[in-house]
């Protein structure tokens, strides 16, 4: 009874639909037994990621790291990590250099001994952090090799310089188009010689009462150029650069 | 019934798949180097923004180290200059690396401020490039690097669209998409990264989030530290002190 | 290092507006990505007019019937080409099959695109042309009827039983064939709309925009087909049919209309950080695509002829000449379309800050000969298929 049953289940399945039913099961089977067959490296994931891993980690070094150097440049390396150029690495100037301390007669790093090399860092740009040494290249010597006058492995300033602008470029722009412009640095700061040696050992003074700026401003001084106030009522609670930015005074803080 | 049939006919149809049910992990890689462990590490980036001076050593570091074409159309870190006028517009460039062309020196009396920002990949910890690339050539290793398999990537460049860093570019001979690795093959062998290596202000820090002791994470605790584009969720691992607003 | 791509992306940085990230000068999506949606859109609308016959019963349609499913197919058979080519690595596309990325919208497009051609492109056209293969393998002599045998799968029973299981089961196929080719076309979207890094791109809205453009464009091809194909037959057009499909067109047009509309306001008045330069983008490199071309051409202008053949009562040559003119207008307003999103959608930095251009190549592998080449393609794949099995034989033994 059940088996005549299963056998008329059969057989009313439609023609049709065992013909597509051949088709699928000989594609599927088909891209079954492909996939099957298909090595490992061209389906595994995990497999794939490993050898990346692997491949990615042999890859070849070109820059060799800065500890090593010293091994056999001691004199340079001695001078440099003590100097203002010792956060800077060999390679930095030198360029990559895995080649030579594999085979040190093979390679020879580059030695920048051009006037061009140096200003990459050091030519004055607006954009750079404040307080960076910065140079003006077509002013500054012109014609002559960096080296000449600066080791760059202990690079310090063969003379002091007697600008202010060498190191507080910023405050030197700005000042230059205000109505202190004409007004030297030192009118305000008193600058010890041994600020330039040792600039942040020795610092320059500021200015330090209301009074320092009555001396042109207030009313009764001799000089006669500047704008007057009556030092006794004008914002006596306050000192006057909570207000002025003295090296661009019309500009209220 | 014989409904049932023609339905079960058609699920037939879609194609099975053995990876469907190995479904890919998002992780993997053994360990490469002797004694060295993924799960070990992180990685990760710090940029200080103010000691940046925009020299381009770490440009051109990152292109001999790594076989970067040198035209400045490929990239797998580049330095942008932020410029604010006083009329609060934004110029931004990219620093050139070439030391022939002249600077663009910017007209100093109309700045308000200006200032250097490096960037790279983010090697971001939710990377939407592993997410969209179609055969899972680009993935995370454990130790938290986003690499690009250049054998299997069949250069589609879905997920150069989908990087909102712009990080990645197509290897013009291989036609595969390529991208910073971390230098990867320098820092399992316990060296930095090249543009690390060669900056010579150290405005860029590398080192390991999972150890207390690393650079970085000194990084982290002395500087407020801000990521690119957080909004989108991708969670950058290169992180950047006191950023300005304005960098996008 | 290839001289040839330096060359061209120096020009095309001297072409560059404000800050770009320095990757982003090469425009990676090229017109063969345009070319891809486009087609893919077709086979879907296509698709869609075929079962307003079968499962809506409208029986105005029925000419179209065969006309749309071949078209489909057609256009289907050619919409992984501009996919493949367009590959850095063509020769790995098979990849795709073997470790698929199970979150990557993109893997899903080889079993996307499976399942609707084998699933239900190919199943349908069967049970529809079973009987008629049965009989042309009967009539036809040697190498055709043994190619028409084996198309029946050597079917023979052309009882009116198997006739009407037929018919049922194509019926049940259009009922799921529905959601797929939602699916196959809501799935294009998807890959751009998913994008978060781009805001052009990334919108909910973008699959549903993708799909009732699909619809519109589709029926408009169709539309057009029947239109070029019945007179060339020596045949008179059905002006009943046309005045239903078009009549389908407007309410689809009306739709797509209203849903980029929104998209568009909403993307005005949400006004985020991205408006500015994608005002920029329309202003400057999209004016003419996005306003002219897929606003005004594309959509206003068919519209108010498609509303005027309503209102006024026209005659029938003149209704013709309307429905002909805006299906054309329509289908360069679709194309636009995907080329403001797939091209559009490249030419402004992730930065916001700067604006790209695209220089499209005429020769070469992704160029302009090669796109127009598998914009034709798909109509000789048709003629071929339309020889091979004819779309309105049926109605003329009747």
């Amino acid at each position: 009874m059940c088996g005549a049953n299963k056998k008329s289940f059969w057989r009313n399945i439609p023609d049709q639909i065992i013909r597509l039913a051949v088709v699928t099961v000989l594609l599927v089977g088909g891209a079954g037994a492909i996939y099957i067959l298909l090595p490992a490296s061209l389906t595994s994931t995990k497999l794939h990621r490993e050898l990346t891993v692997t491949a990615e980690t042999e890859k070849p070094i070109r820059f060799a790291g800065s500890t090593l150097c010293g091994d056999c440049h001691q004199i340079e390396y001695e001078k440099k990590i003590v100097g203002y150029h010792k956060s800077l690495s060999c390679e930095t100037c030198h360029g990559a250099a895995a080649a030579h301390v594999d085979d040190p007669m093979a390679a020879t790093p580059f030695v920048p001994r051009e006037r061009e090399v140096c200003p990459v860092c050091h030519e004055y740009d607006p954009s750079r952090p404040t307080g960076f040494p910065q140079i003006n290249p077509t002013i500054h010597n012109p014609l002559q090799s960096c080296a000449n006058c600066h080791n760059p492995h202990d690079p310090v300033p063969p003379t002091t310089p007697q600008e202010c602008s060498a190191c507080h470029a910023g405050i030197m722009r700005t000042k230059s188009v205000s109505s202190h412009a004409l007004i030297a640095c030192t009118t305000c700061h008193k600058v010890p010689e041994q600020h330039k040696i040792f600039p942040r050992i020795v610092r320059a003074t500021k200015p330090e009462s209301r009074d320092f700026c009555g001396t042109c401003h207030s009313q009764g001084s001799s000089e006669r150029s500047a704008p007057k106030i009556d030092l006794s009522r004008h914002e006596e609670r306050y000192v006057c650069w909570q207000c002025h930015y003295p090296h661009l005074p019309a500009e209220r803080l | 019934m014989k409904r049932r049939d023609l339905l079960k006919n058609l699920i037939v149809f879609l194609p099975v798949s053995r990876s469907f049910f190995s479904c890919a992990a998002q992780a993997s890689g053994t360990a490469p180097i002797q004694g060295y462990d993924p799960d070990n590490h992180l990685y990760g980036m710090g940029i200080e923004v103010s000691k940046c001076i925009g020299c381009g050593k770490c440009i051109e570091a990152c292109k001999t180290e790594n076989n970067v074409p040198q035209e400045p159309f490929f990239c797998r870190t580049w330095v942008e200059r932020y410029i604010v006028r006083n009329d609060k517009s934004v110029a931004v460039e990219t620093v050139r690396t070439t030391q022939k062309e002249t600077r663009a020196a910017p007209n100093e009396k109309d700045i308000l401020r200006s200032f250097f920002v490096p960037k790279l990949c983010n090697q971001c910890e939710h990377p939407p490039c592993v997410q969209v690339c179609p055969v899972g050539a680009t993935f995370q290793t454990r130790d938290g690097v986003v690499l690009v398999d250049s054998d299997r990537c069949i250069g589609c460049r879905y997920c150069i669209q989908a990087c909102p860093f712009g990080a990645r570019y197509l290897h013009p001979e291989k036609r595969t998409a390529d991208k910073c690795t971390f230098c990867y093959h320098r820092v399992v062998k316990g060296l930095l990264p090249a543009c690390v290596e060669v900056c010579p202000t150290q405005a860029r820090i590398f080192g390991d989030l999972k150890s207390k002791a690393s650079q970085l994470v000194r990084f982290q605790r002395m500087n407020n530290v801000h990521v690119l584009k957080p909004h989108l969720n991708t969670e950058p691992k290169v992180y950047y002190s006191d950023l300005d607003g304005v960098v996008t | 290092m290839n001289s040839e791509l330096t060359h061209r992306l120096s020009e095309l940085l001297e072409q560059v507006t404000g800050f770009i990230y320095p990757n982003e000068i090469e425009i990676h999506w090229s017109i063969l990505i345009v070319v891809y949606p486009y087609v893919t859109g077709l086979v879907a609308g296509a698709f869609i007019l075929a079962s307003l016959v079968k499962v809506f019963n409208v029986v105005e349609v029925r000419p179209t019937y065969r006309l749309s499913l071949l078209t489909a197919l057609a256009f289907l058979l050619i919409a992984p080409l501009p996919l493949v080519l367009h590959l850095g690595r063509p020769e790995r596309a098979f990849e795709i099959f073997l470790s698929p990325n199970l979150s990557s919208a993109m893997a899903m497009f080889g079993f996307v695109y499976a399942w609707y051609l084998m699933g239900i492109l190919l199943l349908e056209i069967w049970f529809e042309y079973r009987r008629d293969l049965i009989v042309w393998a009967r009539q036809k002599r040697f190498p055709m009827s043994f190619l028409y045998r084996v198309l029946a799968l050597f079917s023979t029973d052309i009882s009116d039983k198997a006739v009407e299981l037929d018919s049922r089961a194509a019926k049940i196929i259009t009922m799921i064939g529905i959601p797929s080719a939602f699916l196959l076309h809501g799935y294009v979207g998807f890959i751009f709309g998913s994008v978060k890094a781009n805001p052009w791109w990334s919108s909910v809205l973008m699959p549903i925009v993708f799909l009732m453009s699909a619809i519109v464009s589709g029926i408009a091809l169709v539309t057009l087909l029947y239109m070029i194909i019945t007179p060339l037959r020596g045949k008179p057009i059905d002006i009943r049919c046309l005045d239903k499909i078009t009549s389908y067109l407007f309410y689809a047009v009306i739709v797509d209309f209203a849903l980029e509309g929104l998209d568009f306001i909403h993307r005005l008045y949400e006004s985020e950080e991205s408006v500015k330069i994608l005002s920029a983008l329309i202003d400057q490199k999209l004016f003419i695509s996005v306003l002219v071309m897929q606003v005004v051409l594309g959509m206003i202008v068919p519209l108010i002829m498609l509303v005027a053949v309503k209102a006024g009562r026209l005659n029938e040559d003149l209704r013709k000449l309307f429905y002909f003119t805006s299906c054309i207008l329509i289908q360069i307003g679709i194309f636009s379309m995907r080329w403001n999103v797939v091209i559009g959608g490249q030419l402004f930095s992730k930065s916001f800050r700067g604006l790209m251009t695209y220089k499209m190549e005429v020769v070469g592998v992704e160029g302009l000969l090669m796109a127009a080449a598998l914009l034709i393609a798909p109509f000789l794949v048709l003629a071929v298929l339309l020889k091979l099995l004819p779309a309105w034989k049926e109605a003329e033994e009747h």
